[in-house]
């Protein structure tokens, strides 16, 4: 990683500094790809390219929601427990048989599962700006009392979808394919459009920017800064909710260490993709990138002999902090 | 030149700092152009130029902070050249920054012995530091507990912090970037005050400043920089402030103040009745009415933009306000804006504008709702309203694209005044319109004000600055300790009127409530 950090620091100086930074993800993404082609040259392969991918969706699409809470000015760390609670929740509904219909039965859960996700992050947004709690320390506690929902409801096991019709039912959307473009692939690529499209041509995508950028600012232009916030944390809980939806039918069932560490990975995705931690700058496909990178480092490891993959851990949290390095490279400029 | 030398110091012909030939160039462009300048013993220089001039940077070239680029230092006659700030340092070189840097969180002592801390042993010598602190306080004439936290303390009393610390460095010259900007005329004199005993005990002062009534009465002789280039250097007693601002501008400003008639008694706007803002303003009522222009005026801390911030719905407070014949409360900018009044703080940077963003993003914040198309933000739209507020309001740039934070101050405040004016507020509350901008700018400011008032919206102008509220506004109201104390109109704007009611000399009409 350390060469593909200070070799993105010496991109062209051809345009402007931020122009510099937006390009600096998409430059460490091409140079992996060539070090995992001689790492291994099974690894450029269609087929393994898309199952790289079709894997990093769930952090790709949980970072899309830490975007908009970063560069807003905030911090969720309490995603990877959310995933774990939210999905408990509904493979316990599934379970509950209160639909008889089978596809009814799914449609219903992911609703629910989508208004769970929403519910959380609006608890998130409510405590840190009603309540006025520091997010690192709201979403702290938020993360104990989500796994320790979960741990409860599981009884410290697991929880599986029983029925095995709608199991069935359920499971191409995971392993599902259109026109062999697998569904996960898809949905990242639409939950990003949309997240793009948000971020950056509506209204509410520039206040995110300018709350991020200076609070103060913001409030003096008539900007309601706490609502701000905390529709970002619930944009942020209705991601968490999509990526539960595409999680519960590859394994089609959860246990109390779902999601863990799944913070760290969605912040550090966020971060390679050149989003401030401080807020003021979103970078949306950055962020996809960031998710990419920190998959294919792990795939990588796997299909070398250079590094154990038990060290995985230990990389991206390397990564992380190399990313950051870069980013004030960049923009001390 | 003649050797003038006041409070007693020598006329030995040998300058204590000489720069001769001194150039700074940046990448292709000349930001300084052969300057000579001499710094005696026991003399206030003043540096005077506007915004661009190159002042800073003869600045940060004779404090160490930029190494010239042709030319030389000299100090008692030898050549020197200087690493850094430190090395300028010990060669006696100080400089007072313009901003205040100090650390909140700290105490006065904590401050002043920042990086330099006495000890015993493995422990700190408070007790010492807190002696010496209080000691070089009062040197200046200031009295604050060494203890208190620096938060708490008002801008003035922490220039006096700032002051403190530096002078604790043994220093030969001491040169002060600007340090009344944002004091009140009583604390600016006190400023002064402390300056005159420097340059008494034999210490050069090189003294930078845009208010020349104040440079026309500290300094002994005043250089004017005009484009990077020396333009003049006399003696003050030849100079009267009128020359000095033809000098920096470069040509004659007839006028800063736009002429005005008198507006008629014309129906009110907005009425105030008995507004509280607690902690900082109790009791306030006033009338504005329509095409006015009503100051206010007082010392910082007298409660005027915190009054104007409750107004608005940015602090809470509590009163009775009817603004175009109904009683409104507003509850944050969101509701003031809607209604038709806009706020624009006098923290440009804090507070107004988004200095990391371009000038488009900047601009239509607090409108964006005019920009929409569909879900969209209508990008072109945005960019013909830049074209058109860069037009209106002579913001000077090169480029559209660059950042708003890279604009100078004066074409900032004029950003700031296009994107409320995107709203068409029918009241504009402007505070400290001018505050660290230039004269040139100032004037065309001053004329945005005049013609906004013209086309019959009413502004409110809160400014430290006497001399603009008596140029510019139709009334003045004056606040002291939160309440407003005194009104004062035609005849009776004046200086000496208004800093007797300001500071409790003469208590007005409105004490009595």
């Amino acid at each position: 990683m350390n060469a593909v950090a200070t070799d993105t620091t010496k991109a062209p100086k051809t345009s402007k500094d931020w122009d510099m930074a937006a390009i600096a993800p998409f430059v460490a993404l091409a140079l992996l790809l060539v070090l995992g082609y001689f790492a291994n040259p099974n690894f450029v392969s269609v087929a393994n390219l898309t199952n790289v991918i079709t894997r990093s969706a769930f952090i790709a699409i949980i970072a899309l929601g830490a975007t908009y809470v970063i560069s807003s000015g905030g911090l969720d760390l309490s995603v990877g427990a959310m995933v774990a609670f939210v999905a408990s929740l509904m493979i316990l509904f599934m379970n509950s048989g209160a639909v008889a219909d089978p596809m009814l039965m799914l449609i219903t859960a992911m609703m629910l599962a989508l208004i769970l996700g929403a519910a959380c992050g609006l608890t998130n947004g409510l405590i840190t700006t009603v309540g006025k709690i520091e997010p690192f320390i709201a979403t702290l506690g938020m993360m104990g009392i989500y796994r320790g929902l979960t741990t409860w409801l599981s009884q410290g096991g697991s929880i599986t979808v029983r029925d095995r019709e709608l199991q069935q039912l359920y499971r191409p959307v995971y392993f599902g394919d259109v026109f062999g473009m697998p569904i996960p692939i898809i949905v990242i690529f639409v939950t990003a459009a949309i997240a793009a499209f948000v971020l950056y041509r509506t209204r509410y995508g520039r206040h995110v920017i300018a709350v991020g950028s200076n609070e103060e600012v913001a409030r003096y232009s008539g900007i309601s800064v706490k609502k701000v916030r905390t529709i970002a944390y619930i944009i942020q809980g209705l991601c968490v909710a999509v990526a539960v939806i595409i999680y519960v039918p590859r394994l089609g069932s959860t246990s109390a260490t779902t999601g863990i560490l799944w913070e760290l990975q969605a912040i550090t995705a966020v971060v390679v993709g050149g989003t401030a931690l401080r807020g003021g700058v979103g970078r949306i496909w950055g962020t996809i990138c960031g998710a990419f990178i920190l998959e294919i480092v792990g795939n990588i490891m796997l299909l070398s002999n250079f590094v154990s993959e038990y060290l995985i851990g230990a990389i991206q949290g390397a990564i992380i902090i190399i990313a950051m390095l870069v980013q004030r490279t960049l923009m001390r400029k | 030149m003649s050797v003038f030398a006041p409070g007693g110091a020598t006329d030995h012909a040998v300058p204590l700092l000489e720069g001769a030939g001194l150039s700074k160039t940046f990448g292709i462009v000349d930001v300084l152009k052969d300057i000579d300048l001499t710094v005696r013993a026991g003399e206030v220089h003043a540096i005077i130029g506007e915004n661009g001039a190159g002042k800073s940077t003869l600045m940060k070239i004779l404090a160490g902070n930029h190494q010239p680029t042709r030319g030389e230092l000299r100090i008692d006659g030898k050549p020197v050249s200087f690493a850094g700030p430190v090395d300028a340092e010990e060669h006696g070189i100080v400089l007072v920054h313009q901003e205040i840097l100090l650390a909140p969180d700290l105490t006065v002592a904590q401050n002043i012995y920042l990086g330099r801390e006495l000890g015993k042993g493995l422990a700190l010598d408070d007790r010492a530091m807190n002696e010496g602190a209080a000691r070089a306080v009062r040197d200046l004439g200031g009295d604050l507990d060494p203890n208190a936290i620096v938060s708490r303390l008002s801008i003035a009393q922490r220039q006096l912090v700032q002051i403190a610390r530096v002078l604790l460095v043994p220093h030969r010259i001491v040169i002060f970037d600007e340090p009344t900007a944002s004091l009140t005329p009583h604390e600016t004199e006190a400023l002064l005050n402390v300056i005159r005993d420097i340059r008494a005990k034999g210490v050069g002062v090189l003294y930078i400043s845009h208010r020349l009534p104040e440079v026309k009465e500290i300094a002994d002789r005043v250089t004017v920089l005009r484009d990077g280039r020396l333009v003049a250097s006399h003696e003050t007693s030849e100079l009267q402030p009128a020359d000095m601002a033809r000098l920096m501008v470069g040509r004659d400003v007839a006028k800063l103040y736009p002429d005005r008639h008198a507006a008629e008694a014309r129906e009110t706007v907005l009425n105030v009745q008995n507004f509280d803002v607690p902690g900082y303003a109790q009791n306030a009522s006033f009338n504005l009415r329509k095409g006015e222009i009503l100051g206010f005026a007082g010392l910082i801390g007298a409660g005027r933009t915190e009054l104007m911030e409750g107004l608005v719905g940015l602090r809470p407070g509590r009163g009775k306000v009817t603004f175009r014949g109904h009683p409104v409360a507003f509850t944050g900018v969101h509701s003031s804006l809607k209604a038709g009044v806009a706020y624009l703080s006098e923290d440009r940077k804090g507070k107004g504008l988004l200095l990391t963003k371009d000038l488009r993003t900047n601009l239509t914040l607090a409108s964006l709702g005019k920009f929409i198309r569909g879900f969209q933000i209508d990008r072109q739209r945005e960019s013909d309203a830049l074209d058109k507020a860069i037009e209106d309001f002579d913001i000077r740039t090169g480029t559209k694209n660059i950042l708003a934070g890279q604009l100078s101050g004066g074409n900032q405040q004029k950003l700031l005044l296009a994107k409320m004016m995107l709203l068409d507020p029918q009241v504009v509350i402007i505070d400290e319109p001018t505050r660290g901008i230039d004269i040139g700018n100032k004037e065309q400011i001053y004329k945005f004000i005049a013609s906004l008032a013209g086309e019959g919206r009413s502004i409110i102008v809160v400014s430290s600055e006497m001399p603009e509220l008596i140029g510019i506004c139709d009334r003045i109201h004056v606040m002291r300790a939160g309440r407003i104390v005194g009104e004062v109109e035609g005849d009776h704007m004046n200086e000496n009127e208004i800093v007797q009611l300001a500071t409790g000399v003469k208590t007005g009409a409105g004490e009595a409530a």
